[in-house]
């Protein structure tokens, strides 16, 4: 039996090879060298716009070498909270995950930081608005990065034709398309009187009355237009004051003018009052409107979104805001940041805001005024004024100034549409703030 | 010599032991044992680990940091909400599980006179609101109760009713819930009592008859008597389904208005999950254990009562 013998020179020779290999190794760059990375992300409301993401995504992934895998998380039946809480539980799951307006503040402990990705999007998007800041930002720590999917303000959606007819208001010219509003005269004084005149000419303001995000976004914006918050941002509960007072009183009077039953309404509730045209006024994104443009186009063609009206301590709208998120217990939290700047560039966000048809709104300031908005119809500007483009309201969520910690339960629990709903019943005032100041108590809780 | 004895020691010890291994795996308890052995590890991963760890969560604080004990519970009895909670799902399952079993009784005798020929048909479309996905059929019910474009409403518009605020009052709201529990539970109690009915002996009734009892003396001495376990058993058991429920309520009014119609299960998503208080959440499910258990406790010696005396 031969046995080659090996020289000295070849084993040199092989020692060297193999040890160039081993050092040029991580710089050869395979299909996937950078690594997996896993994202869930919100699934759009809108059809198709979930393309412009994986779009991004992957010209993202092709051009850093990482293989990624999307999964897009309805938020029907909660689903996307449901994911949440499981994986903070098992401390495993996607490296990035879409986290709606409360979440990131419940989760802080678990996610990674992201000031170096946030400092660099800040300089070159501007600053983002005061929401995102109160739901994104704990102790000057980014807790995740504000996302345009999803972002929202739930502002009036009035139709044009009703407005005029029976409550002699135009919208129009309160707020113009391509130019700064006029609407000083569209304060809730006038808000009052025309749900009134609505209501006698049969198309009453659809705003409800339940336990659901847009009915408690709505109260949120009133609540703050008086200065009336629940809770202080030092936590201190401030239920039984004169601002709480007044807001409750402003809505008994609205609640007689609003539709009978706007007590059981849920979140599309209001859409259908306005694609069925049974009514003058609902408080939505542009999501009722597209549905209105491939449903009911003679609606969708009367439809205007613009400003809230302005109470005694100045004009509120709920602007409701989506996070990219990053666990800290994430296997890729380097090429995570990546991908999210990637995603927070102008001209994605703009690809993303056209998918949506408008929807999806940027916090940042120098954002506010992409072409979409300016261009989608019918009518032609109907959605101008959609990103408070001219900073015309301040943009806010119900419950804050809380602590957001308790200003959540507070969302969560519905406590404002309650209060709102137990005096209209005929609950004494001071019973009403007493039950509210309890409840408050019970949010403490740490 | 003496290494020759221990050898023969050990082999005599280890047939004895393949022997008596032999014998335990030709018993019949354990071959039960080890075939009911996936069923007992599914749910020893799928029910008892679960239960075990929202044990564990529910003794620990909101950010699930620290060991709190029972401080969740002494936090829970002191709200108002969660004593409406208890009142309502009380007065939820109790009372769709006593319309159930009512109905189930009646349609099942029904049902049991049809002749044997046509049966099978009514067998099968009655069962039809059982075997649908709850989550599916309430969503029909929805449209149904829908706040403005109800098909009940418009239906009765044409007799001069309503609109009845079926999910917009605290009483309606209640009475809609408790409507679609009972009507997709009520099959279940039907073909349960059907299966008792035709397991009564004749000859009972032949007996009765020749003694003159009236229909009612026939129910109530010869009919409810041989059922009783059932009725106890299918009584115990919708009690826990119906007290866990969450599909129905959710669905229909998502615990409105007021918080009017919450029970355990919808109560402790909207803590657990909507507001992120894991713990709280997870204590009040707990809360449901010790109500069942008494309960079943109650009819389960029942039970064994009657079949110790029989």
């Amino acid at each position: 039996m031969s046995r080659k013998k090996l020289s000295r020179r070849q084993f040199v020779a092989a020692t060297a090879l193999s040890s160039a290999a081993l050092i040029t190794a991580p710089y050869v760059r395979g299909a996937y060298a950078a690594g997996k990375l896993s994202i869930g992300f919100w699934d759009h409301w809108v059809p198709g716009a979930n393309k412009a993401s994986t779009d991004i995504v992957n010209a993202w992934a092709e051009k850093e070498k990482v293989e990624v895998q999307i999964d897009y998380i309805p938020s029907q039946g909660n689903k996307n909270l449901l994911t949440i809480a499981a994986e903070a539980q098992a401390k495993s799951g996607h490296d990035i995950l879409a986290m709606p307006t409360w979440w990131p503040h419940a989760q802080a402990e678990l996610l990674e930081p992201m000031n170096d990705v946030m400092d660099g999007l800040i300089k070159q998007n501007g600053e983002p608005n005061g929401t995102v800041k109160y739901l994104g930002q704990s102790k000057g720590k980014w807790l995740a990065v504000p996302a345009s999917v999803g972002s929202q303000i739930k502002g009036p959606c009035s139709r044009i034709d009703l407005m005029k007819q029976h409550a002699g208001i135009d919208v129009q010219a309160l707020y113009p398309a391509g130019a700064p509003p006029k609407a000083d005269s569209w304060t809730l004084d006038t808000f009052l009187k025309a749900a009134e005149a609505c209501q006698k000419g049969g198309v009453a303001f659809g705003i409800g009355l339940g336990e659901t995000s847009d009915n408690v976004d709505t109260a949120g914006a009133i609540f703050q237009s008086f200065g009336a918050a629940l809770v202080d941002e030092k936590g201190n509960v401030t239920v039984k004051t004169d601002a709480v007072r007044q807001a409750l009183e402003y809505y008994k009077k609205l609640i007689a003018f609003l539709p009978p039953d706007a007590g059981a309404w849920d979140d599309s509730s209001n859409n259908k009052w306005l694609v069925s045209g049974r009514g003058a006024l609902i408080m939505n994104p542009p999501s009722a409107w597209a549905v209105a443009k491939r449903d009911a186009p003679q609606v969708a063609e009367q439809c205007w979104s613009h400003g809230f009206p302005a109470g005694p301590k100045g004009r509120y709208a709920p602007y409701l805001s989506y996070f990219w998120g990053t666990w800290s217990f994430s296997k890729n939290k380097e090429a995570a940041k990546s991908v999210l700047r990637a995603l927070s560039q102008p001209d994605a966000i703009e690809k993303m805001c056209v998918a949506s048809g408008g929807y999806d709104l940027p916090c940042y300031e120098k954002l506010t005024t992409l072409k979409v908005w300016q261009e989608e119809g019918p009518p032609k500007g109907t959605l101008y004024h959609y990103p408070n483009p001219h900073n015309h309201q301040t943009l806010s969520i119900a419950a804050a100034p809380a602590p957001p910690k308790i200003a959540q339960q507070i969302y969560t629990q519905a406590t404002l549409t309650k209060m709102c709903l137990r005096y209209h019943q005929g609950e004494a005032m001071e019973k009403v703030l007493a039950w509210a100041e309890g409840e408050c108590e019970g949010f403490m809780r740490s | 010599m003496a290494d020759v004895a221990l050898q023969s020691n050990r082999a005599a010890q280890a047939a004895r032991k393949r022997g008596s291994l032999h014998r335990m795996l030709k018993r019949k308890s354990t071959v039960a044992f080890l075939m009911t052995l996936p069923l007992i590890l599914l749910i020893a991963t799928l029910v008892i680990y679960p239960a075990f760890y929202a044990l564990h969560l529910a003794t620990l604080n909101k950010s699930m940091q620290r060991f709190v004990g029972l401080s969740n519970f002494e936090f829970l009895f002191r709200r108002e909400t969660f004593w409406l909670v208890v009142k309502q799902s009380c007065i939820f399952a109790i009372t769709a599980v006593i319309f159930k079993a009512v109905l189930g009784f009646i349609i099942a005798h029904f049902v049991h006179n049809i002749p044997a020929k046509g049966q099978r048909k009514w067998r099968g479309m009655l069962l039809v609101p059982w075997v649908i996905p709850p989550a599916m059929s309430t969503l029909a019910w929805l449209w149904l109760f829908d706040p403005s474009y109800s098909a009940f409403n418009y239906t009765l518009s044409f007799f001069g009713i309503g609109p009845i605020p079926w999910t917009g009052d605290a009483m309606w709201a209640r009475f809609s819930v408790i409507l679609v529990n009972i009507w997709v539970g009520a099959p279940f109690f039907m073909i349960m009592y059907l299966a008792a009915l035709k397991s009564v002996p004749e000859q009972l009734y032949e007996a009765a008859a020749i003694d003159g009892a009236n229909w009612w003396q026939r129910i109530w001495y010869v009919t409810l008597p041989m059922m009783r376990n059932i009725i106890a058993i299918t009584t115990l058991f919708s009690l826990i389904v119906t007290f866990a429920n969450f599909d129905i309520v959710r669905i229909l009014t998502a615990g409105g208005p007021l918080d009017h119609t919450h029970i355990f299960a919808t109560w402790a998503f909207r803590i657990g999950i909507e507001g992120s208080d894991i713990p709280l959440g997870a204590s009040v499910s707990l809360f449901m254990v010790p109500i069942l258990a008494v309960a079943a406790i109650f009819i389960l010696r029942d039970v064994n009562k009657r079949g110790n005396e029989s």
